[in-house]
């Protein structure tokens, strides 16, 4: 059906306004399919414009912000302590990472550095996380492509990890348990040994996982050969992460710009070679035994002493010092009210998150607050690969494809 | 920013300075490091330009756009008033046989004044710059021309105003009520806490002139209720 120009203009202002697409006078053939943002495989409220010739998808647009918060607003309106607990709601299911790259960024501008057994509880924190993080998108991911029972496996296992969350912290998903300075405590008694009995399960469970998919001829004609990118669009695009090293760059922060303890630990960085769905999740499997090689060397080899740096003006006292010293009670009142001044500067750090580079930009003026804080989302820049991705494939491989980014719509929108 | 060393033209440290100065003399405005971290003041006019340099340059290949974000420094330069802050970092790795990058990071800036807000967008250099040039343009008002599809990203299509702008309060929505009326937002009545003052020390008045002074009265509606001016004291109701 051919339209005339005038209606034309119509429609392409109507839908210009109402989802930010351009209608092509030339092809009609193309046809515009909405999908979200309430569709169960965009991993929360994401919503993806469609553009389509016949079953063949000839763009998507990414539409987002559906769960924006302020969260980086906020941050500018709370004391540097207590913006630790707005990290956590970014991408809530790495908490202990997201902790950790603004917590890194203050301790920049602070100029400190935590003693090694706060070092070694942070990395066995965040690779926990790192498993619990890929554990979560293994499961979604799976679930999408039509693999139900995976889902359960593998959240049998992540169960455990939030477990060894709730035993440290007291909560499973929110913990804000890295905090400037080092840690808001040390590990309670049997906290390692759980960690050793996870190590010693986890391969045998995974194994379980990987029988029932590497050699799957429906989970191989929905991942192999879907979703490919090469690695100068990825660069350019600022794609990290696992997407990136299924594209053959053995890049991963840890290693290239060690950060906490990372430069003590033995571990390589698996890379694919073809960029494709499959590669990302074969990647991300091999991650998960590298986590968990990092977690057994910091168990071995966990240092004993202090985990917080010794300084009150940072740090707050024990508990036990309240009782008996007027100092102690005036540094924990003025803590906590009133907070550390850092330096005036801006401080970044790059870590490397499941999903790809994180840090955070912190600005300070000298206050007790940070003047602005912003957050490098890897989600979010990873999401603009998609129409990359998908261009000239079919729409259910958008599904495949959006899963093997592992995008979490908290940290899109913040 | 930063004040543990400013460095000048003549002076240019950091080799990709050298490079700016270089090729772009008109372009580099100064050189500032602090822990550790090189960040480079350019003029805006030239900022694609210093990206592509950035990108090609054989010794510098920073071919991977970590992202860029914006900074609202109100009154405190008298030559801009917002900072749009690149960071770049080239990724080392190997494809037939070939090595690339250099493992180095560098952040750019650029100052943009408030009655002219507008950059050079270098999505034709990165185009992973789409993304983070939308929320800028959402969060701070910043135009960047150019720029294939500039929209708000984060808040909604019909959304006024832009949020991360330090003179956009806090809460600053006013409550509707079943009834039509609207109440006070969470910024009119909002009470400084004793003991935690906002900007840190008791009896700093920066602040005022920071927040208060540059907050702009809402308009108020036919149906508007004034608040009830809080008691000394008194915890603000939200």
């Amino acid at each position: 059906m051919a339209i005339d120009s005038g209606r034309l203009d119509e429609l392409n202002t109507a839908a210009t306004l109402a989802q930010g697409v351009h209608i092509d006078a030339l092809d009609d053939q193309t046809m515009v399919v909405n999908m979200g943002p309430q569709h169960p495989s965009t991993h929360g409220v994401l919503r993806v414009v469609l553009e389509l010739d016949g079953e063949i998808i000839a763009r998507a647009t990414p539409h987002i912000g559906y769960v924006h918060t302020g969260i980086e607003k906020t941050i500018e309106y709370n004391t540097y302590m207590k913006a630790v607990t707005l990290t956590d709601r970014m991408d809530y299911v790495s908490a202990h990472i997201n902790n950790a790259s603004y917590t890194l960024a203050v301790e920049k501008l602070l100029g400190i550095e935590p003693p090694p057994r706060g070092q070694y509880l942070r990395i066995m924190l965040m690779e926990i996380q790192r498993i619990a993080s890929h554990l979560v998108w293994l499961g979604t991911h799976c679930l999408d492509i039509g693999a139900m029972t995976i889902f359960f496996y593998a959240f049998q296992q992540r169960e455990k990890l939030l477990d060894m969350t709730e035993m440290m912290a007291g909560v499973r998903m929110m913990p804000s348990w890295i905090v400037p300075g080092g840690l808001r405590g040390d590990a309670p008694e049997g906290w390692l040994e759980r960690g050793k009995d996870f190590c010693d399960d986890f391969p045998r469970a995974m194994e379980e996982i990987e029988s029932l998919l590497n050699a799957n001829p429906i989970w191989r004609e929905r991942t192999q050969g879907v979703g490919m990118i090469d690695i100068e669009d990825c660069l350019a695009l600022g794609v990290g992460g696992p997407t990136l090293r299924a594209a053959g760059v053995e890049h991963d922060i840890r290693t290239a710009v060690p950060y906490s303890s990372y430069d003590q630990m033995k571990f390589h960085v698996p890379v694919g070679q073809y960029s494709d769905v499959y590669d990302r999740y074969r990647v991300r499997m091999a991650e998960m035994f590298q986590s968990r090689e990092i977690i057994k060397q910091c168990i071995e080899g966990m240092p004993s002493g202090p985990i917080n740096v010794d300084d009150r003006k940072i740090v707050p006292p024990p508990r036990e010092e309240l009782d008996n010293s007027m100092e102690a009670v005036i540094h924990h009142f003025k803590l906590w009210t009133e907070g550390f001044h850092p330096p005036v500067g801006e401080a970044y750090v790059p870590l490397e998150s499941p999903k790809g580079e994180i840090g955070f930009y912190v600005v300070s003026d000298g206050t007790n607050r940070p003047y602005r804080a912003h957050m490098r989302p890897p989600s979010f820049m990873n999401l603009q690969a998609l129409s990359k991705m998908a261009e000239g494939r079919l729409i259910a491989d958008v599904v495949a494809i959006i899963g093997s980014i592992d995008i979490i719509l908290g940290e899109i929108d913040r | 920013m930063s004040v543990d060393s400013v460095i000048t033209a003549p002076q240019a440290q950091s080799l990709e300075a050298q490079k700016i100065v270089a090729q772009f003399p008109e372009g580099f405005v100064s050189e500032s490091v602090f822990r550790g971290d090189t960040r480079i003041m350019v003029e805006r006019a030239y900022i694609v330009d210093v990206c592509r340099l950035m990108r090609d340059d054989p010794d510098l290949q920073f071919n991977f756009f970590g992202e860029c974000l914006g900074v609202d420094y109100l009154d405190k330069f008298d030559d801009h008033r917002f900072e749009v802050v690149y960071n770049l970092s080239s990724v080392v790795y190997e494809k037939n046989g070939k090595k690339f990058g250099t493992g180095r990071r560098i952040f750019l800036k650029v100052g943009v004044p408030e009655d002219d807000a507008t950059v050079p967008s270098v999505v034709s250099v990165y185009p992973g710059a789409s993304f983070p040039e939308r929320e800028i343009f959402d969060m701070f008002g910043v135009r960047f021309q150019g720029h294939p599809d500039l929209r708000r990203i984060l808040m909604s299509d019909d959304w006024v105003g832009h949020p991360q702008r330090k003179d956009y309060p806090l809460g600053g929505e006013r409550v509707r009520f079943p009834d039509g009326k609207f109440g006070p937002s969470v910024g009119e009545v909002a009470v400084s806490h004793p003991g935690e003052s906002y900007y840190g020390k008791t009896g700093d008045t920066q602040g005022e002139h920071y927040s208060r002074s540059r907050t702009p009265t809402p308009d108020k509606g036919p149906g508007t209720e004034q608040p009830p001016p809080a008691a000394p004291g008194e915890k603000a109701q939200g």
